[in-house]
Protein backbone atom coordinates (compact mmCIF):
# COMPACT_ATOMS: atom_id res chain seq x y z
CA UNK A 1 0.00 0.00 0.00
CA UNK A 2 1.29 3.40 -1.01
CA UNK A 3 2.29 5.39 2.07
CA UNK A 4 1.78 8.92 0.80
CA UNK A 5 -1.87 8.06 1.38
CA UNK A 6 -1.76 7.85 4.75
CA UNK A 7 -1.15 11.53 4.81
CA UNK A 8 -3.57 12.93 2.13
CA UNK A 9 -6.02 13.89 4.86
CA UNK A 10 -3.43 15.96 6.64
CA UNK A 11 -2.47 17.26 3.62
CA UNK A 12 -6.73 18.32 2.84
CA UNK A 13 -7.10 19.78 6.27
CA UNK A 14 -3.99 22.22 5.71
CA UNK A 15 -5.53 23.33 2.25
CA UNK A 16 -8.42 23.65 4.30
CA UNK A 17 -6.59 25.80 6.80
CA UNK A 18 -5.11 28.15 4.73
CA UNK A 19 -8.80 28.70 3.42
CA UNK A 20 -9.73 29.55 6.61
CA UNK A 21 -7.38 31.84 7.26
CA UNK A 22 -7.90 33.97 4.03
CA UNK A 23 -11.36 33.72 4.85
CA UNK A 24 -10.62 35.42 8.23
CA UNK A 25 -7.97 37.88 7.17
CA UNK A 26 -9.39 41.14 8.59
CA UNK A 27 -8.19 43.43 5.57
CA UNK A 28 -10.22 41.39 3.28
CA UNK A 29 -13.45 42.81 2.63
CA UNK A 30 -15.86 40.33 0.70
CA UNK A 31 -18.17 42.72 -0.07
CA UNK A 32 -15.67 44.48 -2.37
CA UNK A 33 -17.05 44.63 -5.55
CA UNK A 34 -14.31 45.99 -7.76
CA UNK A 35 -14.98 48.76 -10.69
CA UNK A 36 -15.94 47.98 -14.10
CA UNK A 37 -14.86 51.82 -14.49
CA UNK A 38 -10.91 51.54 -13.77
CA UNK A 39 -9.04 53.13 -16.74
CA UNK A 40 -12.54 53.38 -18.81
CA UNK A 41 -13.83 57.40 -19.38
CA UNK A 42 -16.14 58.24 -16.79
CA UNK A 43 -19.82 57.96 -17.58
CA UNK A 44 -21.28 61.26 -19.12
CA UNK A 45 -24.11 62.84 -17.31
CA UNK A 46 -25.19 66.69 -16.16
CA UNK A 47 -27.13 67.14 -12.47
CA UNK A 48 -28.74 70.17 -11.12
CA UNK A 49 -26.77 72.16 -8.57
CA UNK A 50 -27.88 72.14 -5.27
CA UNK A 51 -29.72 75.91 -4.66
CA UNK A 52 -28.44 77.84 -1.90
CA UNK A 53 -25.01 76.08 -1.50
CA UNK A 54 -23.13 77.88 -3.39
CA UNK A 55 -21.40 75.57 -5.49
CA UNK A 56 -22.27 75.44 -9.23
CA UNK A 57 -23.70 71.97 -10.89
CA UNK A 58 -21.64 69.10 -11.97
CA UNK A 59 -21.63 68.02 -15.29
CA UNK A 60 -18.88 65.05 -17.02
CA UNK A 61 -18.08 67.96 -19.45
CA UNK A 62 -16.93 70.19 -16.63
CA UNK A 63 -14.62 68.34 -15.86
CA UNK A 64 -12.70 67.93 -19.33
CA UNK A 65 -10.15 70.73 -18.28
CA UNK A 66 -7.21 68.35 -17.40
CA UNK A 67 -7.13 68.06 -14.08
CA UNK A 68 -7.14 65.40 -11.68
CA UNK A 69 -9.71 65.38 -9.35
CA UNK A 70 -12.32 63.48 -7.12
CA UNK A 71 -15.48 62.53 -7.33
CA UNK A 72 -17.04 62.01 -3.79
CA UNK A 73 -20.60 60.35 -3.62
CA UNK A 74 -22.41 61.04 -0.41
CA UNK A 75 -25.80 62.10 1.70
CA UNK A 76 -26.76 63.15 4.79
CA UNK A 77 -28.60 60.09 6.38
CA UNK A 78 -25.20 58.33 5.73
CA UNK A 79 -23.51 57.61 8.93
CA UNK A 80 -19.97 56.51 7.39
CA UNK A 81 -20.29 60.05 5.26
CA UNK A 82 -20.10 61.79 8.68
CA UNK A 83 -17.40 60.36 9.79
CA UNK A 84 -15.66 60.96 6.51
CA UNK A 85 -16.52 64.43 6.37
CA UNK A 86 -14.26 66.53 8.27
CA UNK A 87 -11.25 64.75 6.41
CA UNK A 88 -12.73 66.26 3.43
CA UNK A 89 -12.82 69.41 4.88
CA UNK A 90 -8.82 68.70 5.71
CA UNK A 91 -8.24 67.96 2.12
CA UNK A 92 -10.04 70.82 0.26
CA UNK A 93 -8.67 72.88 2.49
CA UNK A 94 -5.11 71.44 2.54
CA UNK A 95 -4.25 70.85 -1.20
CA UNK A 96 -5.88 71.93 -4.66
CA UNK A 97 -7.04 68.95 -5.26
CA UNK A 98 -10.78 69.71 -6.59
CA UNK A 99 -13.16 67.58 -4.77
CA UNK A 100 -16.95 66.60 -6.56
CA UNK A 101 -19.59 65.77 -4.51
CA UNK A 102 -22.65 64.29 -5.67
CA UNK A 103 -25.55 64.58 -3.30
CA UNK A 104 -26.93 60.46 -3.81
CA UNK A 105 -30.28 59.87 -2.88
CA UNK A 106 -30.61 62.60 -0.81
CA UNK A 107 -33.67 65.54 -0.39
CA UNK A 108 -31.75 68.39 -1.14
CA UNK A 109 -32.79 70.23 2.07
CA UNK A 110 -31.44 67.75 4.48
CA UNK A 111 -28.29 67.61 2.02
CA UNK A 112 -28.08 71.77 2.61
CA UNK A 113 -28.92 72.00 5.88
CA UNK A 114 -25.78 69.08 6.58
CA UNK A 115 -23.44 71.03 4.40
CA UNK A 116 -24.50 74.05 6.68
CA UNK A 117 -23.99 72.19 9.38
CA UNK A 118 -20.49 70.71 8.98
CA UNK A 119 -19.19 72.52 6.37
CA UNK A 120 -18.59 72.29 2.22
CA UNK A 121 -15.48 71.07 0.63
CA UNK A 122 -16.97 70.26 -2.68
CA UNK A 123 -15.72 72.71 -5.48
CA UNK A 124 -19.16 71.76 -7.83
CA UNK A 125 -22.28 69.63 -5.97
CA UNK A 126 -24.06 67.62 -8.21
CA UNK A 127 -27.97 66.23 -6.87
CA UNK A 128 -28.62 63.08 -7.78
CA UNK A 129 -31.96 62.10 -6.08
CA UNK A 130 -33.08 59.26 -8.69
CA UNK A 131 -29.54 57.50 -8.65
CA UNK A 132 -29.08 58.15 -12.67
CA UNK A 133 -25.72 58.74 -12.16
CA UNK A 134 -25.26 56.12 -9.45
CA UNK A 135 -25.93 53.45 -11.31
CA UNK A 136 -23.84 54.23 -13.95
CA UNK A 137 -20.67 54.89 -11.82
CA UNK A 138 -21.89 51.31 -10.28
CA UNK A 139 -21.62 52.41 -6.92
CA UNK A 140 -23.42 50.23 -4.30
CA UNK A 141 -23.84 52.71 -1.66
CA UNK A 142 -22.62 55.80 0.19
CA UNK A 143 -19.49 57.11 0.67
CA UNK A 144 -17.81 56.01 -2.13
CA UNK A 145 -14.86 58.49 -3.96
CA UNK A 146 -13.07 58.00 -7.76
CA UNK A 147 -10.34 59.62 -9.07
CA UNK A 148 -10.80 60.91 -12.14
CA UNK A 149 -7.05 61.72 -14.07
CA UNK A 150 -6.52 64.15 -16.11
CA UNK A 151 -8.27 62.53 -19.16
CA UNK A 152 -11.28 62.11 -17.51
CA UNK A 153 -10.62 58.05 -17.05
CA UNK A 154 -11.87 56.88 -13.56
CA UNK A 155 -8.21 55.24 -12.01
CA UNK A 156 -9.24 54.73 -8.37
CA UNK A 157 -12.70 53.90 -6.61
CA UNK A 158 -12.95 53.81 -2.64
CA UNK A 159 -15.91 51.84 -1.18
CA UNK A 160 -16.63 52.97 1.91
CA UNK A 161 -14.93 56.43 4.25
CA UNK A 162 -12.10 58.05 3.02
CA UNK A 163 -9.79 58.46 6.18
CA UNK A 164 -6.25 59.64 7.34
CA UNK A 165 -4.94 56.05 6.87
CA UNK A 166 -6.36 55.59 2.94
CA UNK A 167 -5.74 59.60 2.08
CA UNK A 168 -2.52 59.60 2.59
CA UNK A 169 -1.69 55.33 1.79
CA UNK A 170 -3.51 55.65 -1.30
CA UNK A 171 -5.49 58.96 -2.55
CA UNK A 172 -2.43 61.19 -2.39
CA UNK A 173 0.40 59.10 -3.65
CA UNK A 174 -2.40 58.24 -6.47
CA UNK A 175 -3.03 62.06 -7.54
CA UNK A 176 0.67 63.03 -7.14
CA UNK A 177 1.37 60.17 -9.58
CA UNK A 178 -1.51 61.36 -11.69
CA UNK A 179 -0.22 64.79 -12.09
CA UNK A 180 2.65 63.45 -12.98
CA UNK A 181 1.76 61.39 -15.59
CA UNK A 182 -0.92 64.02 -17.32
CA UNK A 183 2.56 66.76 -16.73
CA UNK A 184 4.71 64.09 -19.20
CA UNK A 185 1.70 63.50 -21.64
CA UNK A 186 1.20 66.96 -22.44
CA UNK B 1 -57.16 10.80 41.14
CA UNK B 2 -54.48 11.77 38.34
CA UNK B 3 -55.62 14.59 36.01
CA UNK B 4 -56.60 14.43 32.99
CA UNK B 5 -54.98 15.88 29.45
CA UNK B 6 -56.31 18.83 28.66
CA UNK B 7 -58.94 17.35 25.99
CA UNK B 8 -58.10 19.59 23.18
CA UNK B 9 -54.66 18.76 23.77
CA UNK B 10 -54.24 17.21 20.16
CA UNK B 11 -56.39 20.02 18.35
CA UNK B 12 -54.05 22.82 19.87
CA UNK B 13 -51.33 20.88 19.10
CA UNK B 14 -52.52 20.06 14.85
CA UNK B 15 -54.02 23.98 14.96
CA UNK B 16 -50.19 25.55 15.90
CA UNK B 17 -49.03 23.27 12.85
CA UNK B 18 -51.27 24.28 10.67
CA UNK B 19 -50.93 28.14 11.55
CA UNK B 20 -47.18 27.77 11.37
CA UNK B 21 -47.29 26.38 8.20
CA UNK B 22 -49.70 28.81 7.09
CA UNK B 23 -47.50 31.38 7.91
CA UNK B 24 -44.10 29.87 6.38
CA UNK B 25 -45.97 28.94 3.10
CA UNK B 26 -46.91 32.65 2.95
CA UNK B 27 -43.77 34.43 3.84
CA UNK B 28 -42.77 32.61 0.80
CA UNK B 29 -44.49 34.65 -1.35
CA UNK B 30 -43.06 38.33 -0.33
CA UNK B 31 -40.87 39.96 -2.33
CA UNK B 32 -39.20 43.33 -2.49
CA UNK B 33 -41.41 44.55 -5.25
CA UNK B 34 -43.62 47.24 -4.32
CA UNK B 35 -47.43 47.97 -5.72
CA UNK B 36 -46.24 51.67 -7.34
CA UNK B 37 -43.18 49.93 -9.18
CA UNK B 38 -45.54 47.29 -11.28
CA UNK B 39 -45.86 48.35 -14.64
CA UNK B 40 -49.45 48.31 -16.03
CA UNK B 41 -48.64 45.91 -18.87
CA UNK B 42 -48.92 42.19 -17.21
CA UNK B 43 -46.44 40.91 -20.03
CA UNK B 44 -43.70 43.64 -19.47
CA UNK B 45 -44.12 43.53 -15.61
CA UNK B 46 -43.48 39.46 -15.91
CA UNK B 47 -40.82 39.77 -18.12
CA UNK B 48 -39.34 42.77 -15.82
CA UNK B 49 -40.05 39.89 -12.95
CA UNK B 50 -38.10 37.10 -14.87
CA UNK B 51 -34.86 40.03 -15.18
CA UNK B 52 -35.23 40.98 -11.68
CA UNK B 53 -35.01 37.70 -10.17
CA UNK B 54 -31.80 36.63 -12.26
CA UNK B 55 -29.96 39.76 -11.15
CA UNK B 56 -28.00 40.20 -7.90
CA UNK B 57 -28.68 42.62 -5.17
CA UNK B 58 -24.89 44.46 -5.29
CA UNK B 59 -25.45 45.13 -1.40
CA UNK B 60 -27.19 41.92 -0.23
CA UNK B 61 -25.09 38.87 -1.65
CA UNK B 62 -27.49 36.45 -1.81
CA UNK B 63 -30.73 38.00 -2.70
CA UNK B 64 -31.72 38.93 -6.66
CA UNK B 65 -32.99 42.57 -6.46
CA UNK B 66 -36.61 40.77 -6.53
CA UNK B 67 -36.71 39.50 -3.13
CA UNK B 68 -34.33 42.24 -2.03
CA UNK B 69 -35.89 45.58 0.30
CA UNK B 70 -32.62 47.25 -0.36
CA UNK B 71 -33.31 50.70 -1.20
CA UNK B 72 -30.72 50.22 -4.25
CA UNK B 73 -32.45 46.83 -5.68
CA UNK B 74 -35.34 49.21 -5.87
CA UNK B 75 -33.46 51.44 -8.03
CA UNK B 76 -32.43 48.22 -10.11
CA UNK B 77 -35.59 47.20 -10.67
CA UNK B 78 -36.89 50.29 -11.75
CA UNK B 79 -34.37 50.62 -14.04
CA UNK B 80 -35.17 47.06 -15.53
CA UNK B 81 -38.75 48.46 -16.02
CA UNK B 82 -37.59 51.29 -17.75
CA UNK B 83 -35.66 49.51 -20.33
CA UNK B 84 -38.34 47.12 -20.56
CA UNK B 85 -40.76 49.77 -21.76
CA UNK B 86 -37.85 51.07 -23.67
CA UNK B 87 -38.15 47.69 -25.50
CA UNK B 88 -35.25 45.92 -25.07
CA UNK B 89 -34.04 42.40 -24.76
CA UNK B 90 -33.35 40.64 -21.41
CA UNK B 91 -29.78 39.88 -22.49
CA UNK B 92 -29.52 43.68 -23.47
CA UNK B 93 -30.52 44.84 -19.95
CA UNK B 94 -28.45 42.03 -18.10
CA UNK B 95 -25.61 43.61 -20.53
CA UNK B 96 -26.68 47.05 -18.79
CA UNK B 97 -25.93 45.69 -15.67
CA UNK B 98 -22.92 43.97 -16.03
CA UNK B 99 -21.45 46.78 -17.51
CA UNK B 100 -21.65 48.68 -14.62
CA UNK B 101 -21.15 46.01 -11.99
CA UNK B 102 -19.49 43.16 -13.60
CA UNK B 103 -20.39 39.15 -13.76
CA UNK B 104 -20.82 39.66 -9.89
CA UNK B 105 -24.74 41.33 -10.43
CA UNK B 106 -25.82 37.90 -12.46
CA UNK B 107 -26.95 34.96 -10.37
CA UNK B 108 -26.15 32.57 -12.96
CA UNK B 109 -22.41 33.52 -13.94
CA UNK B 110 -21.45 32.66 -17.62
CA UNK B 111 -19.02 30.19 -18.52
CA UNK B 112 -15.12 31.48 -18.92
CA UNK B 113 -12.23 31.50 -17.88
CA UNK B 114 -12.39 33.05 -14.57
CA UNK B 115 -15.97 30.54 -14.00
CA UNK B 116 -14.28 27.97 -15.65
CA UNK B 117 -13.30 26.07 -12.05
CA UNK B 118 -16.71 26.70 -10.26
CA UNK B 119 -18.76 25.57 -13.54
CA UNK B 120 -16.46 22.32 -14.01
CA UNK B 121 -15.71 21.36 -10.02
CA UNK B 122 -18.67 18.98 -10.12
CA UNK B 123 -17.76 17.35 -13.03
CA UNK B 124 -14.36 17.22 -12.57
CA UNK B 125 -15.16 15.75 -8.60
CA UNK B 126 -17.53 13.06 -10.22
CA UNK B 127 -14.58 11.67 -12.37
CA UNK B 128 -11.74 11.87 -9.47
CA UNK B 129 -14.36 9.68 -7.66
CA UNK B 130 -14.92 7.53 -10.22
CA UNK B 131 -11.07 6.86 -11.03
CA UNK B 132 -10.90 6.34 -7.26
CA UNK B 133 -13.35 3.55 -7.51
CA UNK B 134 -11.95 2.16 -10.41
CA UNK B 135 -7.92 1.72 -9.59
CA UNK B 136 -9.48 0.49 -5.52
CA UNK B 137 -11.57 -2.11 -7.21
CA UNK B 138 -8.62 -3.11 -9.85
CA UNK B 139 -6.44 -3.45 -6.49
CA UNK B 140 -8.88 -5.49 -5.06
CA UNK B 141 -8.97 -8.08 -7.78
CA UNK B 142 -5.24 -7.85 -8.45
CA UNK B 143 -4.64 -8.72 -4.63
CA UNK B 144 -7.23 -11.39 -5.16
CA UNK B 145 -5.44 -12.69 -7.89
CA UNK B 146 -2.09 -13.33 -6.08
CA UNK B 147 -3.53 -14.73 -2.87
CA UNK B 148 -5.03 -17.50 -4.77
CA UNK B 149 -3.38 -20.91 -3.90
CA UNK B 150 -1.22 -22.06 -6.57
CA UNK B 151 -1.34 -25.82 -7.65
CA UNK B 152 0.96 -28.12 -6.09
CA UNK B 153 3.96 -28.70 -7.96
CA UNK B 154 5.19 -32.87 -8.69
CA UNK B 155 7.38 -33.19 -5.48
CA UNK B 156 4.94 -31.88 -3.28
CA UNK B 157 2.20 -33.34 -4.75
CA UNK B 158 4.64 -36.99 -4.36
CA UNK B 159 5.04 -35.60 -0.50
CA UNK B 160 1.38 -35.68 -0.07
CA UNK B 161 0.59 -38.51 -1.65
CA UNK B 162 3.20 -40.62 0.58
CA UNK B 163 1.40 -38.71 3.77
CA UNK B 164 -2.02 -39.57 2.83
CA UNK B 165 -0.80 -43.35 2.36
CA UNK B 166 0.80 -43.27 5.91
CA UNK B 167 -2.30 -42.37 7.61
CA UNK B 168 -4.24 -44.72 5.44
CA UNK B 169 -2.34 -47.32 7.08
Amino acid sequence: MMRWLFFLPLAVFAVLVGLWLWGLNPERDPKALPSQLIDKAMPAFALPALEGSGSPALASADLADGQVKLINFFASWCVPCRAEHPHLETLAKESNLPIHGIAWRDEPDATLAWLNNLGNPYTRIGVDQKNAVGLDFGITGVPETFIIDAKGRVRYRQQGPLNPRNINTVIIPLVVALRKEAEEAS
Amino acid sequence: MPKLAHPFGALRIAFILALSLAVSLFSLSVYGVEPDEVLPDPQQEAIARDISKQLRCVVCQNQSIDDSDASIAKDMRLKVRELVVQGQDADAIKGYFVERYGNYVLLRPPFDASTALLWLMPIILLLVAAGGIVVALMRRKQSAKSNAVAPLSADEQARLDALLKQESK
